[in-house]
C-alpha cells in the first residue's frame, strides 16, 4: 500500500515561507486571475460554498478544514496528515491540482504561469488574517537557528529514533521518506513540530524533546543520507 | 538432521570473513566479539546496528532457532483477515549481508566465567559482550488446566507462526452461533492492548462471517490500555457481541478444561468453541538460565539496558525489567539501539550518546478505525522513566483514525526494515 508520496512530502518543506507570504505576487494582478476561480469559489464578506468551499482565511489554514463543505477524501486525507496551506503549497497545488493531489474533486486543469500563481496566492492572502492563519502566523525561525552546523555522527545516533518508523532508504509505506530534503526544510520542519504548528502527536512528541543543536545534527545526518 | 541444525546462512564476503573470528579467537583478541541470543525486535535490531556501526571492527553473532521470524506486530490483523501469514514473515539473509553471523540454532546455556554460550547443536560461542533478547515464556500453572502440552486444543498464539495460523483456522472452523473465549493475562506481558487488538479483529472477522458468535473475555485486570478506545469501537461496530468479565466478578479465577472444551470463570463452567489461552508471562528461560533474572524478569540499568546482574551482559525487549516502557515491539527496538551504542563504545572506543528512548503503539478497531498511543522515556539512576505522552481520542473523525491506520502500516514497513535490514 503506497500513500500519495507527492502529497506528504511536498506537506513537509512548507512552513518557512509562511510567516512571509510571498511569492512576490501582486494581489491586483491576482483578482484577474481569480475570475478563473469565480465559477466555482467565492472571496470575501458574503463568501458562501460553491462547487468549491469558500477561500477567506485560506492561506495557512488547513487542507479541509470547513467543517461545513464536503471534501473530496484525498483532501480530506491531506487535512487529516497537516497538509496546510502555505504559499508554496498552494502553487504546487494551483500549478495542477490533480498531480499535486490525486482524487481531489477540484476539476480545475491548473495554471500553468508561476506568475498567475503568484498573484492569485497574494489576492487570495488579501483575504487571509494577517496573512496566515493561526496554524502558521508567527511561525518563523532566525536565520542563525536555520544555519546552524549540525554534528552528523550524532545525527546518526539520534537518527535510529526516526528509522523505526521513516525508512532509512526512502520508501514510503504510509509515513513519509525523510532523506534528501533541504537542511531549511528539514530545520524548518522539525521546529513547527516542537512548537506545535503541525498537529501528527507522534512526531510533536519526539520533536519537544529535540534542542536546536539535536535538531542541526538530524538535519547533517539526513541531508546526506541516499546521497 | 542434528548436523544441519546448526546452520550458517550469508554467503557475502563479509559474513564469512567475520564468521571465523568467534572460533578462532581464544585469547588473543584480534577483534572484539559481540553474541546476541534472539532474532527478534530486540535482537535483530542490535545486532544489525553493532554490525552497521562498527564497520568490521567487532565480530557480530546472532543466535536464532527459526529461519523465518513472523512478527507478531500486525499478527491479530491476520486473524481478522487484513494480511496474509506471508506479510508477517521475514528472513535473516539481509542481517547476513549487513555483516551479521546468523547461527541458527538455540542457546542452551550461558558461562559468565568462560563468557561462553553453549549451543544445543553441541559446541560454543565465546563473547566480550552477551545481549539477550529471547522474548518471553510463560509461567507454568498461570490458568489452571492449561499448559504447552494443551496449546494446539487451546492456543496462545503470542508467539506468532504456527500458533497463529492454527488460531486463525479454529476461528475460522467456529460453527455459527460459538463461543470464541479468551483467558486475558495479567501484567506485566507483552504488548498492553494486544489482547484488546485481537478481540477487535476477531469481532472484525465474525461480524462477516458469523454474526450471532460471541467473544467471551476472563479478565484479571481492573483496566487495560487504551480501554475506552477499545469499548467506545466495540459499542460502535460490534455491539452486544463482547463480553468481559474484570476480576469484579471472577475474571481473575479462570480455569481451562482443553479436552472437554469448557472455561471456568469463578465457578462457572462455559463451553466453548475456540479458547485462546494467554497466560502470565516471564523472560524467555535463557534469561533464567543465564542468572540475569530476578523473579519473572531481568533487572537492567536504563542508561545502555546492561544487566543488573552482570555488566557484560544486556538484556533488551520483553526480558528485561526496565521500569516505565510497555512491553512492545516498538519499545524492544529503542532499546536495541541504546544498547548497540554503548556496546560499540565499550568495545571500540566509538563515541557514546545519552539513552533515549520512544515508544508508539497502533491498534486497529476495525477497518480504517486505527488509534495509538506513545510516549518519550528517559534513562535515571533508578529506571526507564516517561516523560510525556499522548494518546489518540475517543470521538475522532473517521478521516483521523484512517490516517492513524496508515500510518501504522508505514511504521510496520519501517521498523522491519530498521531490524532486518533492507
Ligand atoms: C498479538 C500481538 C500483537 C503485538 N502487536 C504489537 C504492535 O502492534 N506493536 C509493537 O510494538 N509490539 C507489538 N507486540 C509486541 C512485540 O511482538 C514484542 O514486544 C517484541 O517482539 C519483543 O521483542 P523481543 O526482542 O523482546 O522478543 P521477540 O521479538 O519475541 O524475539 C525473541 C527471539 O528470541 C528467540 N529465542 C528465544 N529463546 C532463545 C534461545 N534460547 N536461543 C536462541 N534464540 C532464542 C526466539 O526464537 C525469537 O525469535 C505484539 C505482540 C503480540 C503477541
Ligand atoms: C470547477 C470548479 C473549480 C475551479 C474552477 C477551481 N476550484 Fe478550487 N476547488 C474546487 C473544489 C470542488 C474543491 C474541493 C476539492 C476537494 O475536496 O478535493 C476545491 C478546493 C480548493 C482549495 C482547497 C480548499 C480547502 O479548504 O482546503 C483551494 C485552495 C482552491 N480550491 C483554490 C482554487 C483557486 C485559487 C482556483 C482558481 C485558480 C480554483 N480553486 C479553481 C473547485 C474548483
Amino acid at each position: 500500500m503506497r500513500a500519495p508520496r507527492a502529497a506528504l512530502i511536498c506537506a513537509l518543506p512548507l512552513l518557512a515561507t509562511v510567516a512571509g507570504a510571498e511569492l512576490g505576487g501582486d494581489a491586483k494582478a491576482g483578482e484577474q486571475v481569480f475570475r478563473r476561480c469565480i465559477a466555482c469559489h467565492q472571496v470575501g464578506p458574503d463568501a458562501r460554498h460553491r462547487t468549491g468551499p469558500q477561500l477567506n482565511d485560506i492561506l495557512g489554514a488547513p487542507a479541509a478544514s470547513q467543517g461545513d463543505y464536503r471534501y473530496s477524501p484525498a483532501m480530506a486525507k491531506a487535512g487529516a496528515e497537516e497538509l496546510i496551506w502555505t504559499a508554496e503549497a498552494l502553487n504546487r497545488f494551483l500549478a495542477s491540482p490533480r498531480a499535486y493531489m490525486p482524487g481531489t474533486k477540484m476539476g480545475f486543469r491548473g495554471l500553468a504561469a508561476p506568475e498567475d500563481r503568484a498573484d492569485v496566492i497574494a489576492y487570495l492572502a488579501s483575504f487571509s488574517e494577517g496573512t496566515a492563519a493561526p496554524q502558521a502566523a508567527g511561525f518563523a525561525l532566525s536565520p542563525e537557528v536555520l544555519a546552524l552546523d549540525g554534528d552528523a555522527e550524532y545525527g546518526a545516533y539520534l537518527a535510529a529514533e526516526c528509522t523505526t518508523c521513516h525508512q532509512a532508504d526512502g520508501d514510503n509505506d504510509g509515513i513519509p521518506a525523510i532523506i534528501n530534503m533541504q537542511q531549511e526544510a528539514f530545520v524548518t520542519a522539525m521546529h513547527a513540530y516542537k512548537q506545535k504548528h503541525r498537529a501528527n502527536p507522534a512526531m510533536q512528541l519526539i520533536a519537544s524533546r529535540l534542542g536546536d543543536e539535536e535538531i542541526a545534527a538530524l538535519a547533517a545526518h539526513f541531508t546526506t543520507l541516499g546521497n | 538432521m542434528k548436523l544441519d541444525r546448526r546452520m550458517f546462512i550469508g554467503t557475502g564476503a563479509a559474513a564469512t570473513a567475520s564468521l571465523a573470528a568467534p572460533m578462532l579467537r581464544a585469547d588473543g583478541h584480534a577483534k572484539p566479539r559481540v553474541v546476541v541470543i534472539g532474532g527478534g525486535a530486540g535482537g535483530a535490531t542490535a545486532a544489525r546496528y553493532i554490525a552497521k556501526d562498527s564497520e568490521g571492527a567487532i565480530s557480530v553473532t546472532l543466535i536464532e532457532p527459526t529461519r523465518t521470524y513472523y512478527t507478531c506486530f500486525f499478527s491479530n490483523l491476520y486473524l481478522g483477515g487484513f494480511k496474509e501469514i506471508g506479510d508477517l514473515a521475514h528472513s535473516y539473509g539481509g542481517l547476513a549481508a549487513s555483516g551479521v553471523n546468523v547461527v541458527h540454532d538455540w542457546a542452551v546455556g550461558v558461562d559468565r566465567d568462560a563468557r561462553t554460550v553453549a549451543l544445543a547443536g553441541g559446541g560454543s560461542v565465546g563473547y566480550d559482550k552477551l545481549i539477550l533478547s529471547p522474548g518471553i515464556d510463560f509461567v507454568e500453572g498461570a490458568v489452571p488446566g492449561w499448559d504447552l502440552s494443551a496449546q494446539n486444543a487451546m492456543p496462545h498464539a503470542y508467539k506468532a507462526g504456527s500458533q497463529t495460523e492454527l488460531l486463525r483456522a479454529q476461528l475460522r472452523a467456529m460453527p455459527q452461533g460459538g463461543t470464541f473465549a479468551m483467558v486475558a493475562p495479567p501484567n506485566p506481558y507483552r504488548c498492553p492492548p494486544g489482547p484488546y487488538e485481537r478481540v477487535s479483529m476477531v469481532a472484525h472477522y465474525l461480524k462477516a462471517n458469523n454474526p450471532t458468535a460471541k467473544i467471551l473475555i476472563a479478565d484479571p485486570k481492573e483496566g487495560f490500555s487504551k480501554q475506552a478506545l477499545f469499548e467506545e469501537g466495540w459499542a460502535a461496530h460490534y455491539s452486544g457481541m463482547i463480553e468481559r468479565i474484570g476480576p469484579d466478578f471472577g475474571g481473575g479465577d479462570a480455569s481451562v478444561d482443553p479436552v472437554a472444551m469448557t472455561l471456568t470463570i469463578d465457578g462457572d463452567e462455559t463451553p466453548v468453541d475456540v479458547c485462546n489461552v494467554i497466560p502470565a508471562m516471564k523472560a524467555g528461560r535463557i534469561a533464567e538460565l543465564a542468572g540475569v533474572t530476578d523473579g519473572n524478569w531481568a533487572p537492567v540499568n536504563a542508561a545502555d539496558m546492561s544487566s543488573k546482574a552482570d555488566p557484560d551482559i544486556h538484556v533488551l525487549g520483553d526480558a528485561s525489567q526496565q521500569g516505565d516502557m510497555p512491553k512492545s515491539g516498538f519499545s524492544a527496538n529503542s532499546q536495541a539501539k541504546v544498547c548497540a551504542n554503548a556496546v560499540r563504545g565499550a568495545l571500540t572506543g566509538s563515541r557514546v550518546f545519552p539513552a533515549r528512548f520512544s515508544n508508539t503503539c497502533w491498534s486497529l478497531i476495525d477497518i480504517n478505525d486505527g488509534v495509538k498511543v506513545g510516549a518519550t522515556y528517559e534513562a535515571t539512576d533508578e529506571k526507564i522513566a516517561k516523560v510525556d505522552g499522548f494518546v489518540s481520542q475517543t470521538g475522532e473523525s473517521a478521516e483521523v483514525r484512517q490516517a492513524t491506520y496508515e500510518e501504522s502500516e508505514g511504521w510496520y514497513a519501517g521498523i522491519t526494515a530498521d531490524m532486518f535490514g533492507a
